[in-house]
């Protein structure tokens, strides 16, 4: 085939969009517009580590600081969110083996995470609205520097996409718990013990142990939107408080620092924000493995009930470790400092790595296995998460926090290798297996190209993350400006891994166009020809 | 007293040598997963040494720390303490006010500094002349922010904000604000 004939049609035309179901639609909608999003997120980490080596003429400093605010959203939001979001939503029904509860609430989760997130982020871009720290709601509100305009829309396209969230999480518990036309009743309560976990631990008090109604992906899935809707409260919650600093502003009071403690403020922000990257991520993500090795292996997961249990005590310990947080705040009890901070925090170590455990284990029992796609960017993604967790367990401690806090080092090899090499390639690896699911066969236009992204993605990951690392555990702190080139070595090599890690995004996203042809893509945005609820079109 | 800069070794090296022996590790799976074997599984016996092994590891790395780094008990009982010296600073509309143009320190000094912020929140750190950082704490509104350091060798040092507080926070800097000197050279 022609250059120009793939491109258009896709490799050797095997993708039709007009074969897709509503459900692997919306599924491939989420999935685009999340890689757009990540699109959006590598380019504006390259501006950023531009600017941090030399401030580039185009940009002014206000700028920089918006782009740095807006970047962390983008990342966590417009990008792993629809990814996340699409994936379940197919996902969950799939292994329930029963249609999505609501197609159409699906659509409206897709159309308010993607339209929410361009709404901040424009409104970012315009007004250069950038008070947060990383995703840290500063109180007291600053309206010195920043627009309460900007603001106001910020917090309604971050608005926006809470709401979205709320209507993925009641469609993934509705969709476990509703009993489909024609079906016997489903017992609903029963299912939403197995869900939650509340079977698994009445287990093991029982002699005769009650099955689990709930493959163990759904119910990490379940346990993951316990704390994606608390996430979303706490979320919802300050932005209407920080919108009522912003109308008292614009009415002419200044609540300031009177109005709210800022550290009680700080407190529950923390504990809101970690149930995102100490919940959600992890369970989320554990789920995902699980799967991931036992689709790869076609065999059961090792040690199952075990792991079924680490997922309810990963939820539980995530509602309990949001003062690591605040190990340099002196006015933190110390008590909260010690036990919430350090040692419920260290028990992270032992649920992600039995995760990690569990996972090889399981992929071990079936070797020989071929190095496919799905299995690389899987072991990509389990290396990713076991260099990030422990640089996390050592920043969350007491002495070390006092020079390591709001360094490169906490954004380097823990935040930015934990997402960018753990989260991603899990979700790249998501991606490649469920690629022929959703298209209905089609075929990946180049393997050398997945190579690349794999290598390239790897390598520039944890090299970003290791040369901010460096910066940091020299003195350089984050969300700052070096204007005298003090770090530029660290920050020179760092832009090179980022570089990598845009040659490997292109690559893939070039593929995909080319696997899937520009026809393809237009018709995933078309309304389904196939009016039926299930997942893929019946034989 | 052990310096901030001699922990941060401690903690590249031991750091470092983890990566690289995490990276080879899962090389090392990729390689034997993909390859035939003798054995059928994983046994359990290996699954609970790990799940042991990390327990020991997660607990004992904060007990480690509080037993040899040496600010860490210091951090946590500052009332117990009694400091030489102490700098009470304001932080106001993105600037720190001083006590003194140059905060003048003894060397082995136990030194107070209490950082009281009239508006946002913004960190208050040391950093030595090569831009690394001695030691950094956040300040609160409406709240105590003090920390207690003992500086053990004579050097000057400056101060910067370590958290965002705007565009406006990364010019929060005092060139050479704080000086330590030998006794001798007090007198």
């Amino acid at each position: 085939m022609s250059f120009y004939k793939t491109l258009i049609d896709g490799e050797e035309g095997l993708f039709k969009s007009e074969t897709l179901t509503p459900m692997q639609k919306l599924t491939l909608r989420f999935v685009v517009v999340g890689l757009i999003y990540f699109g959006f997120v590598v380019i504006e980490g390259m501006l950023m580590r531009l600017y941090e080596v030399k401030p580039l003429p185009f940009i002014t400093e206000p700028q920089f600081f918006a782009i740095l605010t807006a970047h962390p959203l983008v990342g966590i939001f417009g990008s792993t969110y629809s990814i996340v979001c699409g994936a379940f939503l197919f996902l969950v029904p799939f292994l329930m083996k029963k249609p999505l509860w609501s197609i159409k609430l699906g659509n409206w989760t897709f159309i308010l995470i993607a339209g929410g997130t361009f709404i901040f982020w424009f409104s970012g871009f315009v007004s250069h609205y950038a008070p947060l720290y990383t995703l840290y709601w500063p109180l007291p509100a600053d309206f010195s520097q920043f627009s309460v305009w900007g603001g106001t829309f910020f917090i309604v396209g971050i608005a926006i996409v809470m709401v979205g969230t709320a209507l993925f999480i009641i469609n993934i518990f509705k969709t476990i718990t509703f009993t489909p036309e024609g079906w016997e009743k489903q017992r609903t309560g029963a299912l939403l013990s197995s869900a939650l976990g509340i079977t698994g631990f009445n287990n093991l008090f029982r002699k005769n142990k009650k099955e689990h109604l709930v493959p163990l992906p759904v119910a990490a899935v379940a346990r993951g939107s316990v704390d994606m809707a608390l996430n979303t409260i706490t979320i919802l919650f300050t932005g209407v408080l920080i919108l009522v600093y912003m109308v008292g502003s614009i009415l002419g009071f200044d609540l300031k620092e009177t109005a709210i403690d800022a550290l009680l403020y700080k407190n529950w922000f923390w504990w809101g924000l970690d149930l995102i990257a100490d919940g959600l991520v992890l369970i989320f993500v554990a789920g995902t493995w699980y799967l991931l090795a036992m689709l790869i292996t076609n065999k059961p997961l090792f040690m199952q009930n075990i792991a079924r249990a680490a997922l309810l005590v990963e939820l539980v310990v995530s509602w309990t470790v949001w003062s690591h947080h605040l190990l340099s705040d002196q006015a933190q009890p110390g008590i909260l400092k010690v036990v919430s901070g350090e040692m419920v925090t260290a028990f992270e170590l032992i649920s992600q790595g039995l995760a990690f455990f569990i996972t090889l284990a399981t992929l071990w029992s079936a070797r020989p296995l071929k190095m496919t796609n799905p299995l690389k960017f899987l072991l990509g993604g389990l290396l990713g998460f076991a260099l990030a967790v422990p640089a996390g367990i050592m920043q969350a401690d007491v002495g070390l926090n006092r020079i390591l806090h709001n360094t490169q080092w906490v954004v380097g090899p823990h935040v930015h290798v934990a997402i960018l090499v753990g989260l991603t390639m899990t979700l790249y690896s998501a991606i490649y297996i469920l690629f022929p699911i959703l298209t209905n066969g089609a075929k990946m236009h180049s393997q050398k190209l997945v190579n690349i992204h794999f290598w390239c993605h790897l390598i520039g990951g944890i090299g970003m993350g290791a040369f901010m690392g460096m910066a940091g555990l020299n003195g350089m702190l984050r969300r700052s400006l070096y204007v005298n080139g003090e770090f530029n070595i660290y920050m020179i090599l760092a832009a090179v891994s980022g570089t990598l890690i845009l040659i490997g995004f292109l690559s893939f996203f070039y593929n995909v166009i080319m696997s899937v042809g520009l026809k393809g893509v237009l018709g995933i945005f078309t309304p389904a020809k196939i009016k039926t609820a299930d997942l893929i079109p019946a034989k | 007293m052990v310096d901030s800069k001699m922990v941060l070794t401690g903690q590249t090296i031991a750091y470092t040598i983890y990566c690289i022996v995490i990276i080879l590790v899962v090389a090392w799976f990729a390689w034997k997963v993909t390859h035939k074997g003798t054995d059928k599984g994983v046994k359990p016996v290996l699954f609970y040494s790990f799940v042991g092994f990390l327990t020991v590891l997660g607990v004992s790395l904060h007990i480690i720390t509080y037993n040899t780094i040496p600010w860490a008990k210091v951090d946590l009982n500052r009332s117990d303490y009694n400091p030489d010296k102490t700098f009470n600073i304001t932080v106001k509309n993105h600037q720190f006010i001083l006590p003194s143009e140059k905060m003048v320190i003894n060397v082995n000094d136990k030194v107070l500094f209490d950082v009281k912020s009239e508006d946002l929140t913004y960190g208050f750190g040391l950093f030595r002349q090569d831009n690394s950082m001695l030691f950094q704490m956040q300040v609160v509104p409406g709240h105590r922010n003090d920390v207690i350091w003992e500086f053990d060798r004579p050097g000057v040092y400056s101060i910067r904000s370590t958290e965002y507080s705007g565009p406006e926070g990364v010019f929060m800097i005092v060139k050479d604000a704080v000086e330590v000197v030998s006794e001798n050279a007090a007198k």
